[in-house]
């Protein structure tokens, strides 16, 4: 880059001239290449990283109140609390008569807590109805999202769904007063 | 012989390759839209699910310290919206205001004071302080215009619109069910939540 200068210094003598025109004709062209593709690449992945990822969520009819007493066999649904403070709650099957070894208990997220639990809760849901001669039938998780629960809470509950692949799931609203108390610290 | 060889290969032409690099720089710079600074930021969470959003026929319903905005992609279906939700609202819109409003990002004033955020530029629009769309029941400002996009959504691309929800991670869910309450109320069942990336040993 330092020989374009000298193209212009040289211009009075005649047979100087000559020759930095020559030298002037090859320009080092590495640098600006370089900024070239480093430009490139910038603009490469921030237009194709930019774009945002999301999460499908499908929630079932509002006015159909005919298929909400369905019932299912409470082997296989497992419930889960969200509370405030990223607390967290499951048992399975019905509150007042868990199934064997499904009594409320608090976990954390994760690899090491909730995800833990539900795929082996899933692997004996999977047994149980194999036993039954149904192995399609897989397990329910029904997520129940307190007042004060956040998003984020939601969002990595649902993430947990996806990662563990649970066949049903659902988002239920209702809080029962049991459930209340047992998410605002164990009084029973 | 080597010797010789080596030092021709010293310098290569590298016109041809600056040529093709400054091509393709000029094509990605040019199809990389430039980003409209978000009206309310929000720090959404993270997910292992790798689905993308959809680019066109979608609303984003950006939902933070409890307000809500609204932004909708495709510039002829926002002015149809605009002008369905003038007639809903009596509210008047020129046809400057129409264009602006096609161009700019999402937005969260009650309709009656859009025609002030429409008029700013967009450095002052982060700054205004935003309420966000009304959505209580007395005054369902946000249901109107899911349902108003969805009908200009429907005449201009005769597609059905897409939803997604963008919350902030600390966000409380009631704030959420709402939204997703309002959407509901249309039957408007399924929609996308947008999360970050991570991996998945969290």
């Amino acid at each position: 880059m330092a020989e374009l200068n000298t193209g212009d210094g040289g211009g009075k003598k005649g047979g100087k001239k000559v020759r930095s025109k020559k030298q002037n004709s090859k320009v080092d062209l590495t640098a600006m290449v370089d900024l070239a593709f480093l430009l490139i690449t910038f603009f490469m992945l921030t237009t194709t990283l930019s774009k945002p990822q999301s999460m499908e969520l499908g929630l079932p009819d509002k006015d159909e109140k005919t298929d909400t007493n369905i019932k299912v066999d409470e082997n296989r649904t497992m419930t889960i609390l969200i509370g405030k403070d990223n607390k967290l709650v499951r048992y399975v099957g019905i509150l007042a008569s868990p199934v064997a070894g499904g009594a409320p208990k608090d976990f954390v997220y994760g690899k090491e807590g909730i995800r833990a639990e539900l795929l082996s809760r899933k692997k004996s849901v999977l047994a149980y109805s194999t036993a039954k001669g149904k192995p399609k039938n897989g397990m329910i998780v029904i997520i129940k999202p307190s007042k004060k629960s956040t998003y984020r809470n939601l969002v990595d509950i649902l993430d947990e769904m996806a990662i563990v692949d649970v066949p049903t799931y659902a988002i239920v609203n209702d809080f029962t007063p049991e459930e209340t108390k047992l998410l605002e610290g164990k009084k029973e | 012989m080597a010797v010789k060889t080596q030092k021709k290969a010293t310098s290569i032409d590298m016109t041809a390759m600056c040529d093709v690099a400054f091509l393709l720089l000029t094509f990605f710079i040019l199809t990389a839209t430039a980003k409209i600074p978000e009206a309310l930021p929000v720090d959404a969470p993270s997910s292992t699910v790798q689905t993308k959003l959809p680019e066109s026929d979608l609303v984003t319903l950006t939902i933070g310290k409890n307000k809500v905005f609204f932004d909708l992609i495709g510039r002829e279906v926002r002015i149809r919206t605009l002008e369905l939700m003038a007639e809903k609202y009596g509210v008047e819109f020129s046809e400057d205001d129409r264009i602006e409003f096609s161009k700019m990002g999402g937005f969260g004033v009650p309709i009656e004071n859009l025609k002030q955020i429409i008029e700013m530029t967009s450095a002052e629009r982060v700054k205004a302080g935003q309420p966000g769309i009304p959505k209580d029941s007395l005054d369902n400002q946000l249901a109107e215009w899911v349902q108003n996009a969805r009908i200009a959504n429907i005449e201009i691309k005769d597609k059905e619109l897409q939803f997604a929800i963008k919350g902030d991670a600390k966000e409380e869910y009631p704030s959420i069910r709402k939204v997703m309450d309002i959407l509901q109320d249309q039957k408007v069942n399924s929609f996308s939540l947008v999360t970050g990336l991570r991996g998945k040993d969290f």
